[in-house]
């Protein structure tokens, strides 16, 4: 079976609004050479390998506590998988 | 409140609280067979060995759930209540606008619903409480966004033709059994197979084309509440196309007979999908006045990047290949919605939305946006059609067209390769001879031909008498239609209504 062991780009669409901005810097923050693309409406990122979104860099930079759970109001869409979905992080990559 | 547990010592994780929340509230029946409490998961040939492993990454509860759908319509119904309050209608780009929010209304949200109800049969019915759990939200996601949609154009149905009559129109209309056939068939596969269908075809592989462009169109267009209840769908859609994809790598996992099985659905549900967005293709190249990003960019960025050059290769892990009819499918993304578009403008005083020749701006952005195909189309019908308007006249299509047996789209498709060419394939089968628009509609009929038989093809149908009488206003009146629900947008109701509303032409009784 040939699995293709190249990274491959993986990404996720937000709503761009103010309640997303810090969650946005936080992405942006903690993922390198992230892609950012914007249309209306909403903000589209995606980047090579692996996406992650750390609960401490979002909180830190929305100054109040805020859950992982609560990505789900701001994502429209994604593409790769849910790797990971714990208190402390969310990863987006491909498995294979 | 007699009782007061104890504390327990610390918080569970997410991952504790998901697993003591769902998969430990199962148990293992003792009074009766599983066979019989989940009698609907093994005749589809489906081998599962261990239904533990289906877990979701989302690791929602019922609290989670409740906590934060309830905060996605706080937030949705105050902008709808905004926009109502402050007349927004007034400041969309133009009224021709709403005829792709027509199309949507008429054809989704009694969809959302039918997926409401497979999805809390699933719910009830698969074996495993992981499965079961995200079916339940599911469930209730669907019937939320049956009723949003709802709400959010009912404000619209107030100052616009078109809106009036969608859950009937849905029953009756040509256009409407496009979205309808393909909702009716996959509820009436067996419960692997509409997860397959809609899950993963529709959901993972092809929503994105219809949702995102389209919402972001709508954000682009003045139209609030769309892109709102649009991308707060989204964020449903989210946990659905993980449901989607956890359902697929589940089933090819579990067993590697499943693999054909699957293989199979997947070819089937690809085509069967995208033949029912090629409607979207034609309301995004042609319907907004103000565009994101045309059809073939969104197929490029949505379906081939993503899914192709990343979904596909995750799954070559499994075996699994690309979709059997997806190079017809990219190879139609420059003609696409050119097609669909002609068909739609031709037949429009038979819908419920009206149509017009693309103007100078748009027919700019068409060039633009298609160098090679756009002016094909423009000698080949655009002119024509110019032609009869500056007479005087609009030309409407005056006969009933024939339409593909499998995906109820009128014959407007072409060979490939061949823009001008009419595609047309038949099989015969115990004596009847079937039509079908593409390779990829007659696969599928020749895999089930007595599945597919059964189609309530609207064109048939007023052939066999059974929609209203022979004529055109027969069958309007049957289908509901009012005077200024379909036919020309210049100087409809809509048309003038709007220039009326901005002060630019008295409105004419």
């Amino acid at each position: 079976m040939s699995v293709s062991a190249e990274p491959r780009p993986v990404g996720v669409d937000l709503q761009e609004n103010e309640e997303n901005r810090a969650l946005v810097e936080a992405i942006e923050a903690d993922n390198e050479d992230l892609n950012i693309r914007h249309m209306p409406g909403m903000i589209r990122l995606t980047k090579t390998g692996q996406l992650v979104i750390n609960q401490a860099s979002v909180e830190s930079r929305l100054g109040r506590p805020w859950e992982t759970h609560e990505f789900q109001l701001a994502i429209i869409s994604y593409f790769g998988e849910f790797v990971e979905w714990d208190d402390d992080q969310i990863v987006i990559a491909w498995k294979h | 409140m007699t009782v007061s547990p104890e504390k327990p010592a610390r918080k569970l994780s997410m991952k504790q609280r998901y697993t003591a929340l769902t998969h430990d509230l199962d148990w293992t029946p003792t009074y009766v067979t599983e066979e019989e409490i989940f009698p609907f998961t093994t005749f589809e040939g489906i081998k599962v060995h261990d239904w533990s492993k289906w877990e979701d990454p989302f690791r929602l509860t019922v609290e989670a759930y409740n906590k934060y759908q309830a905060e996605k319509d706080r937030r949705l119904y105050a902008v709808l209540d905004g926009f109502a309050q402050s007349q927004g209608q007034l400041g969309l780009t133009e009224a021709r606008y709403m005829n792709a929010m027509k199309i949507f209304l008429q054809g989704i949200p009694i969809h959302e619903y039918d997926a409401h109800r497979n999805f809390s049969y699933l719910a009830r019915y698969a074996n495993g409480p992981g499965a079961r759990f995200a079916a339940l939200c599911q469930s209730m996601d669907e019937l939320r966004h049956a009723q949003t949609e709802i709400h959010t154009l009912s404000h619209y149905n107030k100052y616009f033709d078109g809106m009036h009559d969608w859950h009937k129109w849905s029953d009756r209309v040509w256009y409407l059994s496009v979205p309808k056939s393909f909702f009716e068939d996959a509820m009436t596969a067996g419960p692997f197979e509409w997860l397959i269908a809609i899950g993963f075809s529709f959901e993972y592989l092809l929503t994105n084309l219809l949702f995102v462009p389209f919402m972001s169109g709508a954000a682009f267009n003045g139209d609030l509440p769309t892109m709102t209840f649009g991308f707060s769908a989204q964020s449903d859609e989210s946990r659905h196309m993980t449901l989607g994809l956890e359902a697929i790598k589940f089933m090819l996992e579990q067993d590697e007979d499943n693999l054909p099985i699957v293989q199979d659905w997947l070819d089937k549900w690809f085509w069967r999908g995208y033949r029912l967005i090629a409607l979207v293709a034609g309301m995004m190249d042609y319907m907004l006045p103000k565009r994101v990003m045309s059809w073939k960019e969104a197929f490029e960025l949505y379906f081939e990047e993503q899914m192709l050059n990343g979904l596909f290769k995750d799954l070559e892990y499994y075996g699994i290949k690309p979709p059997r009819h997806v190079q017809w499918a990219i190879d139609e993304k420059e003609i696409l919605s050119h097609q669909v578009y002609w068909v739609l403008y031709q037949y429009s005083h038979a819908a419920a939305f009206t149509t017009t020749i693309p103007d100078e701006a748009d027919q700019a952005w068409l060039q633009e946006s298609y160098p090679e195909t756009w002016p094909v189309f423009k000698a080949a019908v655009w002119d024509k059609a110019q032609r009869v308007q500056d007479a005087g006249g609009r030309y409407f299509n005056p006969g009933l067209p024939q339409l593909c047996t499998v995906c109820q789209i009128p014959m407007g498709f072409t060979e490939p390769g061949d823009p001008l060419t009419q595609c047309q394939r038949q099989s015969v089968y115990e004596g009847e001879r079937y039509d079908f628009c593409s390779d990829g509609c007659q696969w599928i009929f020749d895999r089930e031909p007595t599945k597919y038989r059964q189609s309530w093809l609207p064109v048939h149908q007023i052939y066999q008498g059974n929609c209203g009488g022979p004529t055109l206003p027969d069958v309007a009146a049957w289908y509901g239609l009012q005077p200024g629900d379909g036919a020309e947008y210049l100087g409809s109701p809509d048309h003038q209504n709007w220039l009326a509303w901005h002060g630019q032409a008295p409105k004419e009784d």
